[in-house]
């Protein structure tokens, strides 16, 4: 009799966790500061252990979780994103692969430590993520050979969000028009770096 | 021009900023101008994917911040995984196992605590007191100065060398902040950056209290900076955070490193804070970074009767300098410390490569 009392209670905190895991990742889709960090304290320590335990570091662990939030947030901002799953076991599939992967590449594999937490399939996310990368990797190429001020004229605008009034300002233009004009000029170069690659890429 | 309207025009169309009649007129335009449809889509999916990688690699920085954070308030920790979600999935599965390990253990440890108080000898009063005694420590300060030997281009004629040290630019508009013992005293000053260039630099404001000078580059050579890859640090710092310093104890960029030692400085000076470093004369007014890249003081003095002692003026005084520099002198309104990073997340080797065209060697000298 004492289970089943104990069951109800346990699928009444499980709808009301995964109401909460819902609320998280729309959050962790905005890049919410409270978002990031609780789905950030709650999972950590789960990775650190799982890659000490594996031929890894601390800075391993610290990476590799890193890099399973960006995967979990790149995922989380397209609108097909369903997670069938808890957080904390999207984010466990996702390192373990990373890792593995990665021991794979500094031949330290070994065999594949058994899995004690259930895990779900990641590959399609982690291939988007591949990709995604790559263009990130094009952007900042771009960005990078593209020089100053040019870059910081750009990032101020297009990243920043930084109105054409405070960047001829800070940049010492004498005014906005001049700025744009300077803007106009770095943007056309801009786009021809990228596109020179993203099209390759394609 | 045209061209730059036109990308001025699609870009507030994409963000959907044009009102009902532009639109209509630029999507007829779209319409009966080929090339334009082309470049509309083109520029959205440049938007699109610049967009995307501003957001990716502002996440990234947060992502570093909250482990930082979380690093702070000792909830994820380098060393003893507690992992409790890990423990909780743990439990539910292996429960009967577990219980019955720790009843076994549970008994084990029982029997061999008992047995351990009942064999093992007493040792009280055998406890050795760890405390030291301490002797009254001569202090001396000692300037961290040099004297220059060598005379270059810009070097005034007839005049001679006074004191070497170390600043860096806290405006990129070409603002520099150093120890006013550095340039105190003299009548010409010329700043040196890491390729060799110099440039001549007046006095702005000094603060001899402080020990605090902002210096002005004043030279038709140089070149300001868009925006400076440091920021400089109001907050206070923690013991035994990691730092680093770059300065010019020779005639070419040093690097060391060291760690923050105590909050305050030479016999509790609240201004300044201890750190263990190594640094050698020349050093004066050079800065000091945490690992994120950010100014939190200005290496200042050392202390010779003791082995890596050395002071560093608090960041924020460099605030305080701006302010009463303001108040002294109206003209000087624009000066604004840097006070974004983009240094966060790289690592050392990335962030001195950035950093190091930022600092100056002074030379200053006198009649």
């Amino acid at each position: 009799m004492g289970y089943f009392s104990n069951k109800a209670v346990l699928n009444k905190t499980s709808v009301k966790a995964e109401i909460n895991e819902q609320v998280l990742l729309k959050g962790l889709a905005k890049s919410d500061a409270k978002a990031i960090e609780t789905i950030y304290k709650n999972n950590f320590s789960m990775v650190q252990s799982f890659v000490l335990n594996n031929n890894g570091t601390y800075d391993d662990a610290r990476d590799i979780f890193q890099e399973a939030m960006i995967v979990l947030y790149e995922n989380a901002k397209t609108d097909s994103f369903v997670l069938t799953c808890q957080i904390k076991t999207y984010v466990y599939s996702i390192c373990r692969r990373l890792w593995l992967k990665r021991l794979q590449h500094l031949n330290r594999y070994t065999s594949p430590a058994e899995s004690l937490e259930e895990t779900v399939a990641v590959e399609e996310d982690l291939e988007y993520q591949e990709k995604l990368n790559a263009d990130f990797a094009i952007m900042e190429r771009a960005l990078g050979s593209l020089g100053e001020p040019c870059r910081s004229l750009l990032e101020a605008y297009y990243l920043q969000k930084k109105d054409m009034t405070d960047i001829a300002t800070s940049f010492g233009y004498t005014n906005a028009d001049n700025a744009k004009n300077q803007k106009y000029k770095c943007l056309l170069r801009l786009k021809k770096l990228f596109f020179s690659q993203y099209n390759i890429g394609e | 021009m045209d061209d730059i309207l036109l990308l001025d025009t699609t870009e507030r169309y994409l963000k959907g900023e044009l009102s009902a009649a532009e639109k209509a007129d630029f999507e007829q335009l779209r319409r009966t101008t080929p090339e334009v449809d082309q470049m509309v889509v083109e520029h959205n999916m440049f938007l699109h994917q610049i967009t995307a990688f501003g957001e990716n690699r502002e996440y990234k920085h947060q992502l570093y911040e909250v482990h930082e954070r979380l690093e702070e308030t000792g909830e994820i920790s380098n060393g003893v995984v507690t992992g409790e979600g890990k423990v909780v999935q743990l439990w539910k599965r292996y429960k009967k196992v577990t219980s019955i390990a720790a009843t076994i253990a549970s008994v084990t440890a029982l029997v061999i605590s008992a047995l351990v108080s009942y064999f093992s000898p007493t040792n009280k009063g055998e406890i050795v007191q760890l405390n030291r005694k301490i002797n009254q420590v001569m202090h001396s300060y000692n300037v961290q100065s040099k004297q220059l030997n060598e005379l270059k281009s810009k070097v005034p004629m007839y005049e001679k060398a006074l004191n070497g040290g170390t600043s860096f630019l806290i405006d990129g508009s070409g603002f520099l902040i150093t120890n006013a013992h550095v340039v105190k005293g003299s009548s010409t000053i010329l700043v040196q950056n890491n390729k060799g260039q110099e440039f001549k630099a007046v006095i702005a404001h000094i603060d001899n209290m402080k020990d605090l000078a902002i210096l002005k580059i004043d030279d038709e050579d140089f070149k300001s900076f868009p925006s400076l890859p440091y920021r400089i640090r109001r907050g206070t710092t923690d013991l035994g955070e990691p730092i680093y310093t770059l300065g010019f104890p020779k005639d070419e960029i040093v690097y060391n490193e060291g760690y923050m030692s105590a909050k305050t400085g030479y016999n509790g000076d609240t201004m300044s804070y201890q750190i263990a470093v190594s640094a050698n004369p020349g050093n004066s007014g050079g800065p000091v970074f945490n690992r994120n890249g950010e100014v939190i003081g200005i290496l200042s003095t050392s202390q010779p009767t003791a082995q890596g002692v050395v002071f560093a003026i608090k960041s924020r005084n460099v605030y305080q300098a701006i302010d009463s520099l303001k108040k002294e002198d109206t003209s000087y309104q624009n000066l604004k410390a840097s006070s974004v990073s983009s240094l966060k997340g790289l690592d050392r080797v990335q962030q001195i490569k950035q950093i190091q065209d930022c600092v100056f060697m002074v030379k200053s000298f006198t009649k």
